[in-house]
């Protein structure tokens, strides 16, 4: 395959199609900028598929011009043109070379098709295995090894091939991170559970966006995440500092008292708490209030006032509480950190 | 033979709503689709307003879900659908030489089911609200959902369907049996042929989507569980359901606009379609390849590496037929005398515009690299290249074309060439710079995207090139209602056609031909200009005319439909059984009346041949 790219006839085009793909786009969320194996493979994909497509495109295109321009009905001529019933040998040329086209295609597409598919398969050294379970409108990350769950924001080691498990609570999502890899649906049931693997790529310190990509709800259009991906050592300290930490982090003892009554029930904190909503644990360090708004107080209390004016359809209830109580929740929130 | 006469001329609406005679019917779908166009039309520039800036809060959550579920839905089965069952029934029984269709009760029956089952489906908008879960219904999301919206959908859908059955069904009798004289299968102008393939794929594709909607409407109606994977059900049987039927769709839109691109290409270069018997294989092995690709809908579904990849390298083997006849037509144009009516700009616009929908259909076939494209705008931009930029501006060049044989009248070419320029650069602003939102990470069927995301810039281009469209398409109605405000003009062959439905007077008599015509080749119309004296040799005497009689009944068969359409969305027995009832009762009548027709006497056929009006 790279021995084919390195001699082929296409070096030139292709080096040019990337040029002009690559930088295309947000660096932490376009597929034309790839930032691990599995997104930089499928990029090299696209740019052999659009290679060939466009050779297609220019002999068709130059036929089709010269045809429009020189066969035009000539003022006063009346002769009528030749009866062609067909010519085989340009029928047959037609049909080979598209089928030649496609097998120089196929080949790559069913090794790669392969290679990116994936099986419940544990972790081995070196390596992570994560469970993602998609909800309206939200995403909860399970790493089993390391016996914790997160929401929203998926913290993984650099340069880290990562085993991903997906299943729904509802209806079908669809897991997609486009800088990293392609996308893989969240499937309702225990029968259609999907596995998929990709690679962290060597950034660090680096915040990818991700996105739902199949209809799932009225704000289906929201429910994004984030991918953070920081050094292998980082990564240690995180998943000690995140184990380590509880409730009581944040020093705002008033508004604990109002979370713990009010929405411990659906919303963890460190152990503790349920999973009808996604966790808050260290809240104060994440990147987006409800995983769409800046995450700033004013913020955060627009949301816990009215969460169906910020995301319509979600499962979260119009708590009643008085503007002091939501200002003392936020306030609790923000403070939830690590460490 | 019968002998009584119990012909009653109707006149006004009543002669609509009675009528089977297949050019008024062809007339009506064109009308009801032409509508159903609009409203698809006007909920796609909603959603583009929606989208033309970031955090917008126009159209949101759920009434941008409605939108972009009623415009596809609206799109492919009430105006694609109705608009080429329009063109194939003005047009396909005058390509024959037959008499009409061959069950023109049937063919009645066909609209007005498609024509209840849209309204019903369109009424959810004031009553509770359009269905949200998109034109592909995905389980759980349309059988949780608590509102009526995709019950109407169910309903609307179901009943529209059945119309659309039984269209195809009389389509692929009337190409078998009523064939004039000589028109062998090999001689067929290609759009009877691709309206042929078209509907023997109806006739496959289309029973599958009514069992997926009797499961769905039994899960919501009945609370079946035959998708809740908490009762053993799984939610991938709809998505395979849906699919099976859902990719020969695709199939059953385009190749008509192929057979439409294919007369036109001929007519307009004086010459014969390059490689005829290629283009009707090729036809018929796109229709059988487009059973066997569903599955490419559906690679990130996680069906595993083996099934993609066979449906993988089935979905690229489609490009080779479709590759033929793109060279084909090329070659058919080479050597000829290129004439640019508004017909012609339509067609030869399709071409480069069909081939690079078709070239980012061969990249959606790599599963690998279709997990990056998957369900974001990239698709969005290659299936309107290939429907809007292929079956639309298809159906644009068959309706200028066809439209003198249809009305009588021909549409203004001044305005026609504006319509095409506005459309065609409206079509390529709004879809082009969606294929790089796609690959740039925006995912489809989304109401809004944040700023600061590089993905302000093509949206708003995309925006605008959809008013552009919008432009266009006001344009070709204001040719319409100029023309249908003028007198007749035009001759009874205007663009020196070479088929069989320029061979006869304007307007069409209601008998078609006065005596059924003598085919002596392909492209049967051109062999007599050049071979005899421009005219048609009958192949029978002047005789008799049986002719069937208009009928109320499909109009009230239907309406029963609809009545039992709302009884199950709003699971009113008392009214589903009435709807029904009517139903059976029209079916009762329908038996028991002994309707034999009427004749047109051979002194009146000769009187209209005299006049010059047979």
């Amino acid at each position: 395959m790279k021995k084919w790219l390195q001699k082929g006839r296409f070096l030139s085009l292709f080096a040019m199609l990337a040029l002009l793909l690559m930088g295309c786009g947000d660096p932490t969320l376009s597929a034309l900028v790839p930032q691990g194996e599995v997104a930089d493979k499928q990029f090299q994909l696209m740019l052999i598929s659009i290679s060939i497509m466009i050779l297609v495109l220019v002999v068709v295109f130059v036929l089709y011009a010269f045809v429009l321009l020189k066969f035009r009905k000539r003022k006063g001529d009346e002769s009528t043109p030749k009866q062609v019933e067909g010519n085989h040998m340009l029928e047959l040329l037609w049909t080979v070379i598209p089928i030649l086209l496609l097998i120089i295609l196929a080949v790559p597409t069913v090794m790669r098709t392969f290679e990116f598919s994936a099986d419940a398969k544990p972790a081995s050294k070196n390596e992570l295995s994560i469970k993602v379970t998609g909800h309206q409108y939200w995403w909860e990350f399970e790493y089993p090894k390391e016996e914790l769950i997160t929401s929203q924001e998926l913290v993984l080691p650099a340069d880290t091939k990562v085993h991903v498990e997906l299943s729904s609570a509802d209806v079908i999502h669809s897991f997609w991170i486009p800088s990293l890899a392609g996308k893989t649906d969240t499937n309702p049931g225990d029968k259609n559970k999907n596995y998929m693997w990709f690679d962290t790529g060597s950034k660090t310190d680096v915040v990818y966006k991700g996105k739902c990509a199949e209809l799932c709800g009225a704000s289906h259009a929201l429910m994004d995440f984030k991918v953070r991906v920081v050094s292998k050592e980082d990564y240690k300290d995180w998943v000690a500092s995140y184990k380590a930490t509880d409730g009581k982090s944040s020093a705002n003892a008033n508004g604990q008292q109002v979370f713990e009554k009010n929405c411990l029930s659906c919303h963890a904190v460190g152990q503790e708490g349920g999973n009808t909503g996604p966790s808050l644990t260290g809240f104060g360090d994440k990147d987006r209030v409800a995983g769409i708004l800046d995450h700033d107080k004013e913020n955060l209390e627009k949301w816990i006032k009215d969460p169906q004016e910020v995301k319509p359809g979600n499962n979260m209830p119009k708590v009643n509480l008085s503007d002091e109580e939501i200002d003392a929740v936020a306030d609790y929130l923000l403070g939830l950190k690590l460490k | 033979m019968a002998t009584h006469e119990s012909h009653k001329k109707r006149s006004g609406l009543m002669d609509w709503l009675t009528t089977v005679d297949h050019k008024k019917i062809g007339i009506l779908y064109l009308l009801a689709g032409g509508f159903f166009f609009l409203i698809g039309g006007l909920e796609a520039v909603l959603m583009r307003i929606q989208l033309m800036e970031p955090d917008s809060k126009i159209f949101t959550g759920e009434l941008y879900n409605q939108l972009l579920t009623m415009h596809g839905t609206t799109m492919i089965f009430l105006a694609a659908m109705p608009i080429i069952f329009g063109f194939m029934n003005a047009i396909v029984p005058l390509q024959l030489g037959a008499r009409d269709v061959a069950f023109p009760y049937v063919n009645a029956v066909g609209f007005w089911l498609f024509f209840f089952g849209g309204l019903l489906l369109n009424l959810s908008w004031f009553l509770g609200g359009a269905p949200e879960a998109g034109w592909t219904a995905y389980a759980p999301l349309s059988t949780v959902a608590e509102d009526t919206g995709v019950d109407f959908y169910v309903l609307g859908l179901q009943i529209a369907g059945a119309g659309t059955l039984a269209g195809g069904i009389n389509f692929l009798v009337t190409i078998i049996n009523m064939r004039a004289p000589g028109m062998t299968f090999m001689r067929m102008p290609l759009f009877t042929w691709a309206s042929f393939v078209t509907s023997g794929l109806i006739l496959f594709a289309f029973p599958a989507l009514t069992v997926g909607f009797f499961l769905l409407m039994f899960e919501r109606v009945f609370d079946a569980n035959f998708f809740n994977p908490d009762m053993g059900g799984n939610v991938l049987i709809w998505e395979h359901i849906f699919w099976i039927f859902g990719h020969p769709e695709v199939y059953i839109l385009i190749l008509p606009a192929f057979g439409i691109i294919s007369e036109i290409v001929s007519t307009f270069s004086n010459k014969r379609l390059f490689g005829y018997s290629a283009m009707v294989f090729a036809t018929v092995l796109i229709g059988f390849l487009g059973f066997m690709v569903w599955v490419h809908h559906m690679f990130t579904v996680g069906l595993g590496p083996v099934a993609n990849s066979i449906f993988a390298v089935a979905t690229m083997a489609i490009a080779i037929p479709t590759g033929v006849k793109i060279f084909n037509w090329i070659f058919t144009m080479w050597g000829g005398q290129i004439r640019f009516t508004t017909a012609m700009l339509f067609a030869v616009g399709f071409i480069p515009t069909f081939v690079m929908g078709g070239v980012t259909g061969v990249m959606l076939s790599v599963p690998a690299a279709d997990y990056q494209y998957h369900d974001s705008y990239f698709v969005v931009a290659h299936f309107h290249y290939v429907i809007v930029g292929g079956l639309i501006l298809g159906l644009f060049a068959g309706l200028y074309y066809w439209y003198p044989r249809m009305f009588n009248r021909v549409l203004n070419e001044t305005l026609g060439k504006w319509n095409f320029w506005l459309f065609f650069i409206g079509f390529h602003l709004t879809f082009f710079p969606q294929h790089w939102l796609g690959l740039m990470g925006m995912p489809r069927r989304v109401y809004t995207y944040m700023s600061g995301q590089e993905l302000d810039g093509a949206n708003f281009v995309s925006t605008i090139g959809a008013i552009l469209m919008g432009a266009g398409t006001i344009v070709l109605l204001i040719n319409i209602v100029i023309s249908a405000s003028s007198k007749y003009a035009t001759t009874k062959d205007p663009w020196d056609g070479r088929t069989l439905e320029w061979a006869m007077p304007v307007p069409t008599p209601e008998y078609n031909f006065a005596q059924t015509p003598l085919v002596r080749g392909l492209d049967a119309l051109y062999v007599e200009k050049t071979a005899g004296n421009g005219e048609m040799t009958p192949a029978e005497p002047v005789g008799e005319i049986h002719m069937p009689n208009g009928s109320i009944l499909p109009f009230i068969l239907s309406l029963g439909m609809f009545i039992a359409g709302f009884g199950f969305i709003y699971a009113n027995w008392i009214v589903a059984i009435a709807g029904l009832g009517l139903v059976l009762i029209t079916m009762f009548l329908r038996s028991v009346i002994d309707d034999h027709g009427y004749h047109i006497h051979k002194e009146e056929v000769e009187a209209d041949i005299k006049g010059g009006r047979a």
